[in-house]
């Protein structure tokens, strides 16, 4: 991101209200790597360029604490080798899209949705309730030119690299074991970005109405029903077709149809609603965040 | 440069003091154009509660101004509209000629912030505080490293500088908070009870670095409830009290304005201290005040007083002649002692 130091004279322009900008200058948001519907955001709510100061700030924070960042790569490799390649065993072969395959390379994708969506969850209320109670972290922040948005942005990019640096990783096991099946699987990496997107975006909106460390069961008791029951171990056939419908509407979901689609080369546009469900997921949590930590901050 | 800070020596501005003015009958609620701050009916709600009532003041440029009040009197909801991290719920305030609300990010880029709550980063180190903190202001990692090198050394904690923030003590981390808040060379730096919770020798440190600061010309604005940090930094300061700004002026003015030169101070047995206090009514002083555990006389001459307290052939516990002080200030306009709150 830029490096370009914040001068006094270019400041009140940047606070404008978006419909004061020109189309060229919404162009140029700084949010490359966040999905489209972000665009069509009013731009001070949503953040800015300060947003890289503060994946900066965790940059340098986790360099003291860099084993914290490995384990998140270790879980969902422990889960492939022991669900996937121990009960793979048993299983044998999984009917998806018409045809059988083997049941590793059903659940790895899988894994990896519940991965990124996981690392996502763990960054964006444990961590983020703990800067924003205890650390006083954007107290601090928001006493510099930095925004809110900036804070909300910031928070979910970080989550978003964390969650692609996993994404990698966890690519690079199910290709030297031969569970990637499909050219698609090229788009493996961005979908999981999205993933991340949708849950930190959530997670980060849901973190701002937390009061006590207690609430945080609500948040397992979110993810892991959905981590379990979300078509992880096996097609959605199986369930009658009321759970059917059900499954079909929770975010995890469409995050494990989206990479198993593409990892076993089952692709149709039917996948786009997916990529549209998440994206709007994560652009809302990101409003709804960046509103609430004015609320909580800016009082 | 004789400024080791690099901050700008600037000359102190016009000086209007108001109640003397009013008294000479001038006009004294001209706007001083060279005004850095400036706040008129300015008022915060929150909900039913009303912290800050109304209050108008002015901040010129290379002054040291403080908010002397005990706690609860609005002194930090003041400070953190002044910062641009609160909205004012009503009346009129201009932070070097901008608007708090609307350009909140350009006014925050020219302040330094010294909360009243530590909020150092723990996670990283002294000097990557710094650095980070100084990125959160868009500033280059070759200004910050050079600046660094430069506050580290003013608070004195250089050796310190790859240390965690955690193990250092109470005194260290404000004077980092310090150190953070000036990587920005800010044009105001705005400090909030800045030595609450630090020992005596702790809090005399501090107070060099910030006298230091405003002698170099930084404009400095300060809560505080401690009379002797208002008496010792600041230039002009308020006498804040349940939202409302009680008396404006020095610290000399208000003393003059509001107390009598001395002070006798005595105390009696408890038995004896309510019958003491109504016997004392008898000796000539500007004012009598009853504590619950002292009696004091306001007067020009406390041997005087006391030779008249001896003449009424009563013997206090103890007795202590002293010079007026802002605390009488503040038990004069409100009634209650600062650590009351």
């Amino acid at each position: 991101m830029s490096e370009q130091p914040i001068s006094r004279q270019t400041l009140p322009e940047q606070t404008l209200p978006a419909r004061a900008m020109s189309g060229r200058a919404l162009r140029q948001l700084p949010l490359r790597i966040l999905p489209a519907p972000l665009l069509l955001a009013r731009r001070g709510s949503l953040g800015g360029r300060g947003s890289a100061h503060l994946i900066e700030r965790h940059a340098r924070a986790y360099r003291h604490t860099w084993l914290v960042l490995a384990s998140g790569f270790v879980e969902p490799l422990f889960y492939l080798l022991s669900i996937g390649v121990g009960l793979g065993e048993l299983v044998g072969r999984v009917k998806f899209g018409g045809q059988p395959v083997g049941f590793t390379s059903f659940v790895a994708p899988a894994l990896l949705a519940t991965s990124a969506m996981n690392g996502a969850i763990f960054d964006s209320t444990f961590n983020i309730f703990f800067r924003l109670k205890y650390a006083k972290l954007y107290d601090a922040v928001l006493a510099t030119p930095m925004k809110a948005g900036d804070v909300a942005l910031g928070e979910i990019s970080w989550a978003l690299i964390r969650g692609g640096l996993y994404a990698c990783a966890f690519m690079v096991v199910m290709l030297a074991m031969g569970l990637v099946h499909s050219a698609w699987a090229v788009l493996a990496i961005p979908v999981a970005l999205l993933i991340g997107f949708a849950f930190a975006g959530a997670g980060m909106a849901a973190t701002t109405f937390i009061r006590s460390w207690q609430d945080f069961e609500y948040v397992t008791l979110t993810t892991l029903p959905m981590f379990l029951f979300s078509t992880t171990f096996y097609p959605l056939s199986v369930y009658p077709r009321p759970i059917q419908l059900v499954v079909d509407c929770t975010p995890l979901y469409q995050g494990i149809a989206l990479l198993r689609g593409l990892s076993l080369g089952v692709v149709g546009p039917g996948l786009l609603w997916h990529v549209l469900y998440l994206a709007v997921m994560g652009t809302a949590g990101l409003a709804v965040a960046s509103r609430r930590i004015r609320k909580l901050l800016l009082r | 440069m004789g400024c080791p800070l690099g901050v700008p020596k600037y000359p102190a501005g016009p000086v209007i003091h108001f109640e003397l003015s009013q008294a000479l009958g001038k006009v004294s609620d001209v706007p001083d154009p060279d005004a850095l701050i400036r706040a008129s009916g300015l008022t915060k709600r929150f909900g039913q509660f009303t912290a800050v009532d109304g209050i108008d003041f002015e901040l010129r440029r290379g002054e040291a101004f403080g908010f002397l009040g005990p706690n609860g009197a609005g002194k930090s909801s003041t400070m953190r509209m002044i910062g641009c991290v609160s909205p004012p719920t009503g009346g009129e305030l201009t932070i070097l000629g901008l608007n708090p609300v609307t350009q909140g990010a350009a006014i925050r880029a020219r302040l330094g912030v010294v909360p009243q709550e530590d909020t150092l980063d723990v996670e990283l180190t002294v000097r990557e505080n710094l650095l980070v903190y100084g990125r959160y202001f868009g500033l280059s990692r070759q200004v910050i490293a050079e600046r660094t090198a430069r506050l580290l050394e003013f608070v004195q904690l250089s050796e310190r500088a790859n240390d965690h923030v955690e193990p250092l003590s109470g005194g260290m981390k404000r004077r980092l908070t310090i150190a953070r808040s000036l990587i920005n060379e800010p044009e105001i730096l705005i400090l909030d009870e800045p030595t609450t919770g630090l020992d005596p020798q702790a809090r005399h440190v501090v107070w060099d670095r910030l006298f230091r600061l405003k002698q170099q010309g930084v404009t400095l604005i300060l809560t505080t409830h401690y009379m002797d940090e208002a008496e010792q930094l600041c230039d002009r300061l308020v006498v804040m009290d349940g939202g409302k700004i009680a008396a404006e002026g020095s610290p000399r003015e208000l003393i003059d304005t509001y107390s009598s030169r001395e002070v006798l101070e005595l105390r009696f047995s408890t038995f004896e201290h309510d019958q003491a206090a109504e016997k004392l009514t008898a000796v000539p002083a500007d004012r009598i005040e009853v504590l619950a555990d002292r009696v004091l006389l306001y007067v020009d001459d406390g041997d005087a007083a006391m030779a008249g307290v001896r003449g009424l052939a009563l013997e206090p516990l103890t007795s202590l002649v002293r010079r007026s002080t802002l605390e009488d200030v503040f038990l004069r306009l409100t009634g209650r002692r600062l650590e009351d709150g």
